[in-house]
């Protein structure tokens, strides 16, 4: 994304509250306040697994196929299987018109989730098998990549393939030097830095880490604790996700 | 002590805990020990037993996912390729298995003078056994055996292979009681598929929709009672 062009808007007003001074962003949340989140499992029918993911104005569909045959042959593996990711932004997912090939930016975010996916999934399971997953930004308004490989995750577990931990992701940034949880597009285009963090919270691990700016090692530990809050909550909203595809079938069920 | 986290067969999620302490049997590939804590892998339902010997046995049936073949398993499979010596059969797995001549005649062949083709053909069905399999190589099936072979009559149903251990039922219950209520015959492969042979159409379509059924409410308890009733009143309005 291209850095903060024209005049700089208000990101960060000060408001008294209780006798302390608050900061509020220029969408009216906290400073360690997360967009509303939506998620959704199941939502191809074509697919093995899939999930839908919303962190406000960002929207991510993520589709898994596999484990299944690898091909072309020679790029399975003797021993386990591989995963295969592309993210990809829709022509339509941004303001101005992106291109549909893939650029480098997101052959690099591709890398980056298949090796935090790699982490987790249990490909030791499935030998000589390939584990596909596609992630289609459809609406774009910061932290992409978090929100993509949130979904990932829910679509691989909706698939059935084994992982240690589901994996959540979330950005925090620093805007006018206030560390913001969850930053959006426009916070990012005049953030002094942008930092994605994605983990497996129950397994306590760091899957992966971007740091696009400058913070200070006090900031850093505030940024990662921050950042540890936000994913908790995001996993706990994974869990219920995948947990209401099965108790929607029961009420349906329940009507006959 | 063990200290048992969840109630059995309730759904269990990745990376939920289940149990902690020692005394605890592990019988699934889909649950990973951290410590003295045991973690699911995988989205199942939870199965936790415990042993004469005061101990706790714990096992996960996956909700979702692939057909890894096993030894022994009944599979339904479509020939899809030809080869000098054997057939290539697609049997709804990453891994497609392997027919040899040895495993369908009893006489010896000759590739020069026969052809493989007059016996099984590509787009036929067959029902199999899977004779070995070790992850390192395409599984290998036979068609010799009672009621093995190449499938003539009936329909097949497709299903997600996760939800075959409850179209069984325990010790067959399941399937027995909808072969008793429909009279249809009904073989099921472990791979997802499943032969449905009728004596009309309408107990046919009874069963196709009673296998769905199972299929969408397969974490559901009291099902095979459910489903009874489904087939009884279906019959009852179709006036078969």
């Amino acid at each position: 994304m291209g850095g903060g062009a024209g005049e700089k808007p208000v990101l960060i007003r000060w408001e008294e509250r209780d006798g302390q001074k608050v900061a509020i962003r220029h969408d009216g949340r906290l400073a360690a306040q997360l967009r509303p989140i939506r998620m959704e499992v199941g939502v191809l029918s074509n697919a093995d697994g899939s999930a839908l993911v919303e962190y406000g104005g960002t929207r991510v569909l993520a589709a898994v196929y596999g484990p299944r045959e690898a091909h072309p042959r020679h790029m399975a593996l003797p021993d386990r299987a591989v995963i295969r990711c592309r993210y990809h932004m829709a022509p339509f997912s941004t303001a101005e018109r992106k291109t549909p090939a893939p650029t480098r930016r997101e052959v690099e975010l591709s890398k980056v989730i298949r090796e935090a996916l790699e982490a987790v999934v249990l490909t030791e399971l499935f030998p000589r098998t390939a584990i596909d997953v596609y992630m289609e930004v459809l609406q774009s308004d910061g932290g992409t990549r978090t929100a993509a490989i949130t979904a990932a995750s829910l679509a691989l577990a909706d698939a059935g393939i084994a992982m240690r931990d589901l994996v959540a992701g979330v950005a925090v940034g620093k805007v006018d030097g206030v560390l913001v949880l969850d930053i959006d597009e426009i916070e990012d285009n005049y953030a002094e830095a942008d930092m994605p963090v994605a983990m497996a919270p129950n397994l306590g691990k760091v899957l992966l880490l971007q740091l696009n700016g400058v913070l200070t090692h006090d900031e850093f530990v505030q940024a990662m604790e921050l950042a540890r809050k936000g994913i908790q909550t995001i996993y706990k909203l994974q869990k219920e996700a995948l947990r209401r595809k099965y108790v929607e079938v029961v009420q349906e069920g329940g009507e006959q | 002590m063990a200290r048992i986290h969840v109630q059995s067969r309730s759904i269990v999620l990745p990376g939920d805990i289940i149990a902690e302490g020692n005394d605890i049997v592990v019988e699934s590939p889909f649950i990973e020990r951290k410590g003295n804590q045991y973690y699911a892998t995988i989205t199942g339902l939870v199965n936790v037993q415990q042993l004469e010997n005061g101990k706790y046995k714990i096992s996960i049936i996956p909700l979702e996912g692939a057909y890894i073949p096993k030894p022994g398993d009944i599979v339904i499979g479509l020939v899809k390729d030809i080869g000098l010596t054997h057939w290539e059969v697609d049997i709804a797995s990453p891994y497609k298995g392997i027919l040899t001549i040895q495993e369908v005649l009893d006489r010896p062949f000759n590739p020069a003078v026969d052809s493989l083709k007059k016996y099984l053909d590509v787009g036929d069905y067959i029902v199999a056994k899977v004779v070995a399999f070790d992850r390192a190589r395409d599984p290998l099936l036979t068609i010799k055996g009672k009621g093995l072979g190449r499938i003539v009559e009936g329909s097949i149903v497709e299903i997600k292979p996760s939800r075959i251990p409850r179209v069984i039922g325990k010790k067959g219950s399941m399937v027995n009681m909808l072969m008793n209520e429909s009279g249809c015959e009904i073989v099921v492969g472990q791979n997802g598929r499943i032969l449905v042979n009728c004596p009309n159409k309408d107990l046919e379509e009874i069963v196709v929709l009673s296998i769905k059924k199972i299929e969408a409410e397969a974490h559901t308890t009291g099902l095979t009672e459910r489903v009874r009733e489904f087939i009884r009143r279906e019959k009852a309005r179709r006036g078969v």
